[in-house]
């Protein structure tokens, strides 16, 4: 933490840092969300400062404040001078902040676990998912009047459109010796399960039953026939070769 | 059979289909030591687009932490990375004194870095161990672990658990050094030595591994700062950043250290990197071990904080109510906001904790260095290999539970 980063951002925005501190030693400026991502891009940019190491970003929830109840929180480290400051700004619920995403790549994901936790959008953000919980998850579980034993359902089956995959274990997926008809094999009339079998109960059409497979025997059966009706000619190719 | 030129009609028929392929890797992949889920979009074996998506060992530890007192969080760190877990709950202990400004014994300080360094050396063990089983090198790793058991078993002796030690506490330890903690070091330290140098002869001149480690997963220096990577990721891309040299907590200012760094930012530095680490690693254990003084106190003495001795709580009646008080409502904190950060084993592992006065913490936000070293990887195994993504992602050491949380 230093105090130099303070006095420059002071003397950069004046009145629009609103509050500083440097409680137990960690110095720290409050400044307003709509000045957000301007002041992270001059932490970056400007050659005395030059805060090139992200550190850390992330949120607390005050509900008791009412109005801005979220404290969004930056913090920053430079690797050329090892200064190190912690920016802060209030947020209303529902309130956007400028995505950080352009500045340092980390706030990437730094933005979107404070979305998944918080329920904070940050506007211009390229991919704002969840990433620590699912889709399907209701409700932001850092927010302090989230309860913290509540059960969420499980998710059943999940329908994702661009995958294109069957219902789980469709016919057509898997070993054909996977599936196996348990009545028959405990009644014992299935002792083992041969490819015969396995297409009677529905499996997998193994490559011997496939069209291709049919096309090539019935080519097999004609030659075999054509040489069966002119068995002299046969013998005299056999001898050329 | 007609030759195959003859079914092609135009040039376009030539052309293999360039489609890409989408494949889903993980979440639970035997190749991959951590539980995340990769999709990728492939073209043959090129890795055309990386979608990384952690979470899979979320468990809520810093919601949990709203719940309980401060002391009851040493076991929920200690659970953040099982691999190092001293180290976190150093991490833990250092952050709640930043709060209460209060400084522990030299004693303890000393043993906290002697078992944190342990730690240091038995987390990069199992990375360079699990990289090299992972491309076909078995044997290597079978000699690492056999040290990171030894190491276990030393630590066994002094915290009485291998992996979940829930040793530190706030404002000092669970117990002092035992007597024998000089002589079991001794013995184990050349062990260290030799095993990574046996390690080594194996595997730095071992072509295979060269070619699955040198120019592989490259991180530059730029995107290694931008990225918020810190510990051996960033030290591999040259980044020379080390909290215990670039903010020096505990006595890490009295050691004489140096601090590795890395060239190309590709796996092999990486690597390397973590080998020359436990050997500076075991030269602050050894010097630590020298200034260490012989005894003293390892707890500060102020019994609003540190637990009465077991021995005065079950035969006097302050002892009784002292601990009572402690367990019950725990210590109190003063009001106010912390960020303290040292130097885990991936990294640097920060606390950022907000009190409101009471016995319980009202936020505690846990900076994970895997957190920020694993949304690095896309960066590193864009446009590489499929194959490369195994070498990359041992090289990261992702720890699900610090990753999560």
């Amino acid at each position: 933490m230093s105090q130099s980063v303070v006095d420059r951002l002071q003397e950069q925005f004046g009145e629009r840092v609103l509050e500083s501190s440097d409680a137990f030693g960690d110095h720290e400026l409050v400044i307003a969300d709509g000045d957000w991502f301007e002041v992270a891009t001059f932490l970056k940019e400007d050659a005395s400062l030059a805060m090139d190491h992200f550190t850390d970003l992330t949120a607390i929830d005050h509900p008791e404040r009412g109005d801005a109840r979220f404290d969004v929180i930056l913090m920053v480290r430079s690797s050329s001078s090892g200064a190190r400051i912690r920016i802060r700004t209030r947020l209303s619920e529902g309130k956007e902040l400028g995505t950080l995403t352009a500045v340092w790549p980390a706030a990437n994901w730094a933005e979107r676990e404070a979305w998944d936790m918080f329920g904070i959008a940050f506007s211009g953000h390229p991919d704002l998912r969840r990433i620590l919980l699912y889709d399907e998850f209701v409700g932001h579980p850092l927010r302090k009047d989230y309860p913290i034993d509540r059960a969420q359902p499980l998710v059943p089956y999940r329908d994702t459109d661009e995958i294109d995959k069957l219902p789980p274990f469709g016919i057509e997926e898997g070993q054909p010796f996977a599936r196996i008809d348990w009545e028959a094999r405990l009644s014992g009339r299935d002792a083992q399960v041969s490819p015969a079998i396995g297409l009677q109960q529905g499996q997998r059409r193994t490559l011997s039953d496939s069209e291709a497979a049919q096309q090539l025997q019935a080519r097999l059966a004609a030659k075999k026939a054509a040489a069966d009706s002119a068995p002299a000619e046969g013998a005299e190719e056999g001898t050329g070769d | 059979m007609e030759p195959a030129d003859e079914l092609l009609d135009d040039e376009a028929a030539l052309e293999l289909p360039t489609e890409p392929m989408r494949l889903n890797m993980g979440p639970s992949h035997p190749a991959m030591h951590g539980t995340v889920r990769m999709v990728l979009d492939l073209d043959g074996e090129k890795i055309l687009n990386l979608d990384l998506q952690p979470g899979y060992l979320h468990r809520g530890f810093e919601k949990s932490c709203e719940r309980g007192t401060w002391s009851q969080v040493f076991p929920y760190a200690d659970r953040l990375n099982y691999v190092s877990p001293m180290l976190n709950n150093v991490g833990w202990s250092l952050a709640v004194e930043k709060l209460l400004e209060i400084e522990v014994p030299e004693r303890c300080q000393y043993y906290r870095v002697i078992l944190g360094e342990l730690s240091r050396i038995a987390d990069h063990f199992t990375c360079n161990g699990a990289s090299a089983m992972e491309l076909g090198a078995f044997t290597p790793f079978l000699w690492l672990l056999k040290v990171r058991d030894w190491i276990w078993d030393l630590l066994e002796k002094e915290t009485g658990a291998r992996m979940t030690h829930s040793f530190g506490r706030i404002g000092g330890m669970a117990a002092p050094p035992t007597d024998t903690l000089e002589d079991d070091l001794k013995a184990l330290l050349p062990e260290v030595h030799r095993v990574v140098k046996e390690a080594e002869i194996m595997l730095i001149r071992n072509r295979i591994f060269l070619d699955r480690m040198q120019g592989v997963g490259v991180l530059t220096k730029e995107n290694a700062l931008a990225y918020g990577c810190t510990g051996p990721v960033a030290r591999g891309s040259g980044v020379a950043y080390d909290v215990r040299k670039d903010h020096p907590y505990m006595v890490y200012d009295r050691f004489d250290f140096e601090v590795p760094i890395g060239q190309d930012g590709d796996n092999w530095d990486r690597f390397m990197v973590r080998f020359e680490e436990i050997r500076q690693s075991v030269r602050i254990i050894e010097q630590a071990m020298e200034q260490m003084p012989k005894d003293g106190p390892v707890n500060v003495d102020d019994p609003r904080i540190v637990f009465p001795e077991k021995d005065d709580v079950y035969t006097t009646i302050e002892a009784t109510i002292a601990h009572f008080k402690l367990v019950m409502e725990g210590l109190r904190t003063p009001k106010g906001e912390v960020y303290s950060f040292t130097e885990g084993g991936n990294g640097e592992l920060g606390f950022y904790i907000v009190s409101d006065g009471s016995g319980t913490p009202y936020r505690v936000r846990v900076r994970p260095p895997c957190w920020y070293n694993l949304s690095a990887c896309r960066e590193m195994l864009m446009g590489d290999m499929i194959a490369d993504i195994i070498p990359t992602f041992g090289s990261i050491n992702m720890i699900g539970g610090e990753c999560d949380r």
